[in-house]
C-alpha cells in the first residue's frame, strides 16, 4: 500500500493520512493509491501538513507497517524512549521496529 | 564569564522579534515552507524525525548557573522533560512546537542565549577546551579569543552564505581536548621564542564522509592579527569553495584539491591585502572581553588533600577530576553516561540540579564538553565529597570519564532524519556489556555515528562505530585507531559490518586482544598503534568452531 505521511505544521508531530484528515496513529493510515501527490499538495497548501511524503507499507489486519525502518521509528517514537511512544501500552513495541 | 552588553542583548532581542514575525507569517500562509525553511534553520530549528528540534548555542561550551537553569526549565515547559547535549558543546530539544519556538528564543534571550549559528552555511558556534581557565597546562585562557571570534562571525555579512557550514575551535594547550585539528579552522594559541602570544592556524580538517586532519598553514600569527587571518582563510574558501556539489563543498576539500601550499599562498596574499584595511577589532575590545574571564575569587591556602577512604568516591576522583591550576581546587567532569543510559541526555531536574551545584560549588559556572558531559570547573577539594554525594544521588555519579562506557553517540535513527541506523541502542548495549570491565580496560574512547555525517565522531574513536543502511537493515562498521588529541589520527575500518548484537561482540573481541597484549601502561590506542590492525582483525572475524 501507499501511505501518505508528514508532520503537523504547528506541532511538528508525525501524522498519517487517514482518508479524511491527519491521524497521529499509523494504524489509521489508508492506501492513497495514485492520489498521494494530489492530497499532499492540497494539504500542504492548506498548511495542515509540512514535508509530506508518500511511502510504502503493508496492512496486516488492524496494523499498518511502513516498509522502511525509518518510517517505523517515526510511527513509534524513539525506540530508546518507549515511555514517550504512542504505543506505550505495548511493552514489545520496540520489537515492531526491527 | 562573558555577560552580554547592550549591543549583544539588542541583537538577540531583535532576532527573537524577527523570528516571531516569521513564524506568524508561516502560520498564516504568508510564507511557504520553502521560503520559511532557511529562516527557521538560521534560528536553529530543524524538522527532525518526530517533531521540530531546536539546537541552542552554548558558545565555547560555557554556561552560567542561570543559563543552565533556564535550559532545564525550557526542557520542562516546552519539551518532554529532557535535553540532549551535543558533540559541539550545544544542547538540543527534540519535541519543539513551531508555534512555541519564538517564546523559547525569548526565554533564552532573557539569560543571554540564542540559537544563532547552530545551523546553515555560516560560521557555526565556536568550540573550545572545556577546562579553559581552570588548568595549568594552558598558556592563556582561550575563551576571550573564542568570544572575539563569536562577535566577529555573528551575522558576518560576507560569511552568512558560505559554500557549506564552517566550524572553528580554539585551544591554548598542547593537550588538545577539543578535537581542534578536525575542524574547518583549528586555532592553537601559542607563544613564540620571544614570549609573544600568537595563533597557530590549522585549516581544512573535518570528519563527515571525507575525514581529514587539518594541516598547519601558519605556525604563528600575531594575536592582534588573528581575526584578520581568519578573515583571509574564509575569503579564499568563499571564493573558491565548491557550490555545485555539497559533498565537496567543505574547506577540507578545497585545501586538499588546491594543496596546502597553494591554499596557504592565497591566504597569505589575501591576508597582506586585509592588513591594509585595518579589520582587526580594537585591542580595547579584547581587553574588555578578557576582563570578563578573570579568575573567580579563589580562596588561597585551602587544604590540597582529599580523604579517599571511600572506595567509590576515590574511583570517581581518580577518573572524573583533573588537577586545577589553583591549589585546593579540582576540575570536575560530570559524566552523562550512566550504565545503559542515553549518552548526553539529561532530565530537566538533572539540568537544574547541575545549575544549583555550579552555584554552590563552582563559582556559578559550567561547561559542556564535546564528549557530551558537563564540567564544573572550579570545585574546592574540601567540598568535593559533598558534591559527589549529591551528584550520585541524582544519577550523575558515573565514574567512567574517557572509559569505554563514556561513549559519544549521535542521536542516530531514533531522532535524526539524516541517520541510517540507530546509535543509542548500540551505545547502551556496549555500556551494559562492559560495565564491570571499564576499570580494567582503562582509557578507551568509543564513538558512534548513525550515518556518514559523523556527528558521533566515529573517525576519531579509539574504537569507532558507523551505522549504515544495508538494504533497509541497520548494519554497523567497526573502526579502530582514531584519536582526536595532539596526536590526531583517523580510525580505519576493520572489514565487513555487523548487526546490532554482532557489533557489541566485535568490540569485545577487540578489547580482548588489547587486554591480552598490552604492555606496561599502554592504553587501547597505544597497543593498537604498536600491533597494527592485523591481530585485531583476525580476532574480530575469527570463525567460531561449529
Amino acid at each position: 500500500m501507499k501511505i501518505l505521511t508528514g508532520n503537523d505544521l504547528k506541532s511538528g508531530a508525525v501524522t498519517w493520512w487517514d482518508g479524511q484528515g491527519w491521524s497521529l496513529h499509523v494504524e489509521d493510515a489508508v492506501d492513497v493509491g495514485e492520489h498521494g501527490g494530489d492530497i499532499a499538495a492540497r494539504e500542504a497548501a492548506a498548511r495542515r501538513v509540512v514535508s509530506p511524503e508518500i511511502i510504502d507499507g503493508t496492512r496486516d489486519g488492524d496494523s499498518v507497517r511502513p516498509a522502511h525502518i525509518k518510517d517505523r521509528i517515526r510511527a513509534l517514537g524513539p525506540t530508546v524512549r518507549l515511555d514517550l511512544s504512542l504505543k506505550r501500552a505495548d511493552p514489545a513495541a520496540g520489537n515492531w521496529v526491527i | 564569564m562573558y555577560v552580554y552588553d547592550e549591543y549583544d542583548q539588542q541583537m538577540v532581542d531583535a532576532r527573537v522579534a524577527d523570528f516571531r514575525d516569521q513564524v506568524r507569517r508561516r502560520l498564516d500562509g504568508s510564507l511557504a515552507e520553502d521560503q520559511f525553511r532557511p529562516l527557521r534553520l538560521m534560528n536553529g530549528l530543524y524538522l527532525q524525525l518526530h517533531a521540530y528540534m531546536l539546537r541552542v548555542a552554548v558558545p565555547y561550551g560555557t554556561l552560567s548557573s542561570a543559563q543552565m537553569r533556564m535550559l532545564g526549565d525550557i526542557a520542562d515547559k516546552y519539551d518532554r522533560g529532557y535535553g540532549h547535549f551535543t558533540t559541539r558543546q550545544n544542547i538540543q530539544y527534540n519535541w519543539i512546537k513551531l508555534e512555541e519556538a519564538p517564546d523559547i528564543l525569548a526565554d533564552l534571550a532573557s539569560v543571554g542565549m540564542h540559537a544563532i549559528q547552530t545551523s546553515g552555511n555560516c560560521i557555526r558556534n565556536t568550540t573550545s577546551d572545556q577546562y579553559a581557565g581552570a588548568i595549568a597546562d594552558e598558556i592563556v585562557d582561550p575563551r576571550p579569543y573564542a568570544e572575539l571570534i563569536r562577535q566577529w562571525s555573528t551575522f558576518h555579512p560576507e560569511f552568512s552564505y558560505l559554500p557549506r557550514k564552517f566550524k572553528m575551535a580554539v585551544i591554548a594547550s598542547d593537550t588538545d581536548r577539543a578535537a581542534m585539528r578536525l575542524h574547518d579552522i583549528g586555532i592553537q594559541l601559542v607563544r613564540n621564542a620571544a614570549g609573544e602570544l600568537g595563533a597557530a592556524f590549522y585549516v581544512g580538517g573535518g570528519m563527515g564522509r571525507t575525514p581529514m586532519i587539518a594541516p598547519c598553514i601558519n605556525a604563528f600569527v600575531p594575536i592582534d592579527q588573528m581575526i584578520t587571518y581568519s578573515e583571509a582563510c574564509l575569503r579564499v574558501y568563499n571564493r573558491h569553495g565548491r557550490r555545485d556539489n555539497k559533498y565537496k563543498a567543505r574547506i577540507k576539500i578545497l585545501v586538499h584539491e588546491l594543496g596546502k601550499e597553494e591554499y596557504t599562498r592565497q591566504v597569505e596574499a589575501e591576508f597582506a591585502h586585509l592588513l591594509t584595511l585595518n579589520l582587526e577589532p580594537p585591542a580595547a575590545e579584547l581587553e574588555r572581553i578578557k576582563a570578563q574571564f578573570a579568575d573567580p575569587a579563589f580562596v588561597p591556602g585551602l587544604p590540597d588533600t582529599l580523604d579517599l577512604s571511600d572506595p567509590a568516591f576515590a574511583l570517581w576522583v581518580k577518573n572524573n577530576t583533573h588537577t586545577h591550576k589553583q591549589a585546593g581546587y579540582v576540575v570536575v567532569t560530570i559524566s552523562l553516561k550512566p550504565t545503559g543510559g542515553i549518552p548526553g541526555d539529561a532530565s530537566a531536574d538533572q539540568i537544574r540540579l547541575m545549575a544549583d551545584l555550579a552555584a554552590d560549588y563552582s563559582f556559578d559556572e559550567l561547561r559542556v564538553t564535546h564528549a557530551q558531559n558537563i564540567v564544573l570547573p572550579h570545585v574546592r577539594k574540601d567540598q568535593l565529597h559533598a558534591l559527589w554525594q549529591k551528584l550520585a544521588a541524582a544519577g550523575l555519579g558515573a565514574a567512567n570519564l574517557d572509559q569505554i562506557g563514556d561513549i559519544i553517540a549521535c542521536p542516530g535513527l531514533d531522532y535524526c532524519s539524516l541517520a541510517n541506523a540507530r546509535s543509542i541502542p548500540v551505545a547502551q548495549k556496549i555500556s551494559e556489556r562492559f560495565a564491570a570491565k571499564e576499570e580494567e580496560i582503562g582509557e578507551l574512547k568509543l564513538k558512534i555515528s548513525g550515518c556518514i555525517n559523523a556527528c558521533g565522531h566515529h573517525h576519531a574513536g579509539h574504537i569507532g562505530i558507523l551505522g549504515v543502511d544495508r538494504k533497509g537493515v541497520e548494519n554497523y562498521q567497526l573502526l579502530l585507531g582514531g584519536c582526536e588529541g595532539a596526536d590526531t589520527s583517523l580510525a580505519q575500518i576493520t572489514g565487513p559490518g555487523f548487526d546490532e548484537n554482532g557489533i557489541v561482540d566485535a568490540v569485545e573481541r577487540a578489547t580482548d586482544v588489547y587486554l591480552a597484549n598490552r604492555e606496561g601502561g599502554e592504553r587501547f590506542l597505544d597497543t593498537y598503534r604498536r600491533l597494527g590492525m592485523a591481530p585485531f582483525k583476525e580476532a574480530i572475524y575469527r570463525k567460531e568452531p561449529a
